[in-house]
């Protein structure tokens, strides 16, 4: 444990990548079951049950003075670093593997979670707590990718990283297979590529200066680009599965889908909420989300279908390496097996400029898509984000300016600033709150913020501090929504902050009803 | 107690404490250049705190001076005060003021822990307390300085082709850092910024054990592998930096115990190594000063308060204008 959390510690504090990957392979060196074990952890692949943040935080509470405890995380801004500082320190105990120590703790039974972690934790040094207590909660957030770690094993053992990726989502802990091959004691693993999730294909955001000038029009097509969650679906003749973007299962969330499809095929799409295929926005879609199970109820009012994009295995053959428009036709003929309410294809646009294929993109069904993808037509289907061979054309957000209300300290890389933001416009003569945003301003944007936010608080509620009134701030946002959960009674989806309004008066600032009039709510 | 107000003033005499414009008298806690300016007509210090104001600032800094020496009465109408050591940096001092048997200590920064290159911390017993906050928070609780250096010693002989420039600041810190060097027998010249040499020079004048150390100069790249250099914090982002050979950069703070703190700033080897108390030091001090009413200067001062409370102690923050809340040492 000693030196698997030393190797955190180190991958958290180097900013160069080759050093990264020196610090990753000097651990892989190491031929015992540890490695199995970080392996895991580093790909987000490693868990315990019983022990989540919510456990975390119950624990601490038990230690130390729940209002110490909230003044601390607000400083530091990471759950994990400060539990590990704040949790009081014993004698440690003997110092045990990684694999031993994780062992341990799977074997703790539920009901003795509180006097047994508790005491594991006591038991290590600071560092190895803050360890553990990552992996606790998962996402490490070390600056180390999944791809980052592939790429160190490949290196190591002169393989392709492509290599390991096309084999990753069949492997299984402890990864025998894998080290082996990567020895050449033995072949490739075998992997039932039916059985497995496939990495997709993702775009990259297009960069409209730079490459509508030396790409050309002719060689894409287009689709729009639908505002739902990405799915795969995987289709044989004994079973139905359905996977989210991460690889996740997700069936028992949409038994329509599964219970109607039919045939032998791997798809691409997005799943949409909607009766006869029209989408009707992801305010709806989250009535669906993140539920282990639909009842028949809430599949007759909120009715699911998936938009396909793609095809990558049809009757047992392999479609990756043909292009886009020869995988299309395999699509089309998937789709007219399944003539049931459940899928449908993605309408491709022609287009034969890229002047041409902005109006489409602005205007298209106004709200239900949020731009366009731009493809390749002869692009194969490579996991990952490639470069050059898909890409998505955003349309422009909505814009709205409002006051500064309030405001937060950030967690994670800005957790010293004051990063959080809380808006608001006009109600009578108060402000009333329309939505939060983290994200969008520029570095030196953001240290005015923060520089503002600290010399100018007029209130503290605990982290939050209310500040004058007199910075607007230009909202960028993709869509708003009525909701009963806000006192505004608007809910927006993904703000972030465009600029500051150094030139506007707050008193120009919109008033909530005229807000609400000018985006259609209500 | 209220014959001082929220900026240390007391107004009956017209004496402020570390004041931050130029005023008539002064009394100067340290020479950290948020405590100690320029300008004032009096200053009232130890005479190492008058020394360093002097090399900062030049012999005539202020108008008149009146160094005291640690334990020393000095008395205005019917006001007396009296410094003692605070550990924070060599000179550096707490006052104590007495007025018809109220007694009101201000620590100024300090710190419990040992340290060679300054007179230790002495805990005054009093009425009032104003102590400072900078690592207010449970979370700072700070380990053995010698175990912290030693990491650097470890780093500098795992890693011989590169060189190590630890960010320090320029008065005190750096000259602990050089201390606790000599002190775990790293016995090879330190190299130093510029900006340290004359405070450097000092230290050891007044025969503070600090090593032997030399002014960076523009010699062979190679030259400075293996080699520790001390910067002033400042100067680790700065083209200065990059004149030195695969540098590994370090920084030596109490605010390296925070990981996510230490990567924001692109440090590499975080030394959590502190001149200020840490959190069970600042409740220890306010515990044993027996003082009923404790006042909180500038740092995380939210939480101390808090704690004060919980311990049926009067408590409350004093925000002192021109100090930042985060980040002063």
């Amino acid at each position: 444990m000693k030196k698997f959390s030393s190797l955190l510690h180190n991958l958290i504090l180097t900013p160069s990548r080759n050093t990264k990957i020196k610090l990753l392979q000097d651990y892989f060196k190491i031929l015992d079951i540890n490695r199995a074990y970080a392996l895991a952890i580093l790909s987000d692949q490693l868990s315990f049950q019983f022990i989540k943040a919510s456990k975390l935080r119950e624990l601490v509470y038990e230690q130390v003075d729940q209002h110490l405890f909230d003044y601390s995380y607000d400083y530091v801004g990471d759950l994990a670093e400060t539990i590990s500082l704040i949790w009081p320190t014993n004698k440690e105990g003997k110092s045990q593997n990684l694999s031993t120590l994780i062992e341990n703790i799977k074997k703790i039974k539920k009901s003795e979670i509180n006097t047994e972690f508790s005491k594991v934790l006591s038991e290590l040094s600071n560092n190895e707590r803050w360890t553990l207590i990552k992996i606790c909660t998962g996402g490490l957030r070390i600056g180390v990718s999944e791809r980052l770690v592939k790429t160190a094993l490949a290196d190591l053992y002169n393989k392709s990283v492509n290599e390991i990726e096309e084999i990753w989502h069949g492997l299984e802990f402890p990864y025998e297979n894998l080290f082996q091959w990567l020895k050449n004691e033995t072949s490739k693993p075998k992997i039932d590529f039916k059985k497995l999730f496939h990495p997709m294909m993702l775009a990259n955001p297009i960069d409209e200066e730079k490459d509508f000038k030396r790409l050309d029009a002719n060689e894409f097509q287009a689709e729009y680009k639908w505002d739902g969650i990405r799915v795969q679906l995987m289709v044989s003749s004994n079973s139905v599965s359905l996977y989210s973007r991460t690889g996740d299962n997700i069936s028992s969330a949409f038994p329509e889908i599964i219970e109607t499809t039919k045939g032998d095929a791997v798809i691409d799409g997005e799943l949409l909420v909607g009766g006869n295929f029209k989408p009707s926005g992801f305010n709806d879609l989250q009535q669906r989300l993140n539920r282990k199970k639909a009842s028949k109820d809430l599949q007759k009012k909120f009715p699911v279908f998936i938009r396909a994009y793609d095809i990558l295995f049809y009757k047992g053959k392999d479609l990756r390496k043909l292009s886009l428009v020869e995988r299309r036709k395999y699509l089309e003929k998937f789709q007219k097996e399944n003539t049931t309410n459940q899928i449908d294809l993605s309408t491709i646009i022609n287009f034969s400029t890229w002047e041409e294929l902005n109006t489409y993109k602005n205007n298209f069904y106004d709200d239900l898509n949020e731009g366009v993808m731009i493809k390749l037509k002869n692009s194969e289907y490579l996991p990952g984000r490639k470069k050059g061979y898909w890409y998505k054309w955003k349309k422009n957000p909505k814009l709205v300016d409002a006051i500064l209300m309030y405001a937060q300290r950030g967690h994670g890389k800005r957790s010293s600033y004051y990063s959080d933001f809380t808006f608001g416009v006009w109600e009578e003569n108060e402000l009333v709150p329309i939505g939060k945003a983290y994200s969008g301003y520029t570095d030196k944007e953001l240290l005015v913020l923060d520089k503002f936010i600290r010399n100018n608080t007029t209130n503290k509620f605990g982290p939050v501090r209310e500040v004058k009134k007199e910075i607007i701030l230009e909202v960028a946002f993709d869509d708003v929504f009525p909701s009963t959960r806000h006192k505004s009674g608007v809910a927006m989806r993904f703000p972030r902050i465009h600029r500051i309004r150094w030139d506007k008066p707050i008193n120009e600032v919109l008033s909530i009803k005229e807000f609400k009039k000018e985006f259609k709510i209500d | 107690m209220d014959f001082i107000n929220h900026q240390l003033f007391i107004k009956d005499i017209n004496v402020h404490i570390d004041p931050i414009l130029p005023k008539k008298t002064a009394i100067i806690t340290h020479g950290h250049a948020d405590h100690a300016r320029f300008g004032h007509d009096h200053v009232i210090a130890t005479r190492q705190t008058i020394d360093i104001m002097k090399i900062r600032y030049g012999d005539k800094c202020a108008k008149k001076f009146t160094p005291l020496r640690y334990g020393q009465k000095y008395s205005i109408k019917n006001f007396d005060f009296t410094l003692y050591p605070a550990g924070h940096i060599l000179g550096s001092a707490q006052v104590l003021i007495e007025k018809n048997n109220h007694r009101l200590v201000i620590t100024g920064d300090y710190k419990v822990g040992k340290d060679e290159t300054c007179k230790n911390f002495k805990l005054v017993k009093c009425d009032t307390l104003i102590t400072e906050a900078t690592f207010g928070l449970p979370i700072f609780q700070h380990p053995d300085p010698k175990d912290e250096i030693q990491k650097l010693i470890r780093s500098v002989k795992i890693n011989k082709k590169n060189c190590h420039i630890v960010g320090a600041y320029a008065l005190g810190k750096a000259q602990r850092v050089m201390n606790l060097l000599s002190q775990q027998k790293y016995n090879e010249t330190i190299y130093i910024h510029g900006s340290l040499e004359k405070l450097c020079q000092y230290y050891s004048k007044e025969k503070i054990n600090i090593g032997k150390f030399e002014k960076v100069s523009s010699k062979d790249k190679s030259f400075y592998e293996g080699k520790i250099i001390i910067a002033p914090p400042s100067a680790l982002k700065d083209r200065w930096s990059r004149r030195f050979p695969n540098p590994i950069i370090c920084m030596a703070s109490g605010w390296m115990t925070v990981k996510q703190r230490a990567k924001q700033r692109g440090i590499e080897l975080p030394l959590v190594i502190s001149d200020h108390s840490d959190w069970n030091e600042l409740l220890d001090t306010i515990k044993k000063s027996k003082a009923k009413n404790i006042l909180i200067t500038h740092g995380q001062e939210d939480a101390l308060v808090y704690y004060c409370k919980k311990q049926n102690l009067v408590s409350k923050p004093l925000s002192i204008q021109g100090r930042n809340d985060e980040e002063i040492e």
